[in-house]
């Protein structure tokens, strides 16, 4: 794994040839205290949501860009996958959503004190937006401006 | 999340990214990147393992105090 053989021909042509967005130069923050003393932010992009929340819009041409904040505390019980694509299997994650937004595991590594603390809001996305435009325009200013708002000092971001 | 990562790091905020492509983690080039050898839908390995998603993270995690990294820096989990 890791490379692209996990896909049937057509994602992997797409991967292959998508002009992917370089980032140049690449900012770099170094860690400016221990862990055990940073607040952590997490941003998943596998289209998490709550129970009361509306799914992911699955019929966007280029990918749903908003944003969807979860408390840190949520119950796990109610939270639903509504990622879109149809090139990963779901059935991991829809058992078991930690395997993507781990809540539990980060609560366990706050409580033993790996991580100072948690901030109080997660922040779910969904992946494959294919216009990295429409990224940076719609869905960075709904994410990066909050956590900056919130003194987080370290940002854990996973895919799916 | 390479580009919201970029973005977080030039607000101060540092960051890692955990990475399934190799291809497109050497491409986009996100400041801080945990390249994991799971398939799509298992970023953190397995589901109902507790042990094997806070391994994950924790190895992502670390990396942030890594004083020998320089960006962008793209490092095996083991």
């Amino acid at each position: 794994m890791g490379d692209l053989s996990e896909f049937p021909l057509k994602y992997r042509w797409y991967l292959k040839t998508y002009r992917w967005r370089r980032i140049d130069p690449v900012p770099w923050t170094p860690l400016k205290k221990p862990l055990k003393e940073c607040r952590l932010a997490m941003i998943s992009s596998a289209a998490i949501v709550t129970a009361d929340q509306d799914p992911f819009d699955n019929f966007i041409r280029i990918g749903d860009t908003g944003i969807r904040e979860i408390p840190w505390d949520v119950d796990m019980a109610t939270l639903r996958e509504t990622h879109r694509s149809k090139a990963f299997d779901h059935t991991g994650i829809r058992r078991d959503p930690n395997l993507a937004f781990p809540v539990d595991p980060l609560r366990e590594m706050a409580e033993d004190g790996f991580v100072g603390s948690l901030n109080h809001r997660y922040f779910s996305i969904m992946g494959s937006v294919t216009d990295p435009d429409q990224l940076i325009q719609n869905t960075i200013p709904q994410v990066v401006p909050k956590l900056v708002k919130d003194q987080v000092d370290i940002a854990l971001l996973l895919p799916v | 999340m390479s580009l919201v990562a970029a973005a977080l790091e030039q607000q101060g905020i540092s960051t890692v990214v955990v990475q399934l492509l190799r291809l497109v983690t050497e491409k986009v080039r996100p400041p801080r990147a945990l390249f994991v050898p799971f398939r799509h839908g298992y970023p953190l390995d397995s589901p109902n393992d507790p042990e094997k998603q806070r391994a994950v993270i924790t190895a992502a995690l670390n990396l942030l105090t890594d004083r020998t990294l320089k960006p962008p820096a793209i490092v095996e989990y083991k």
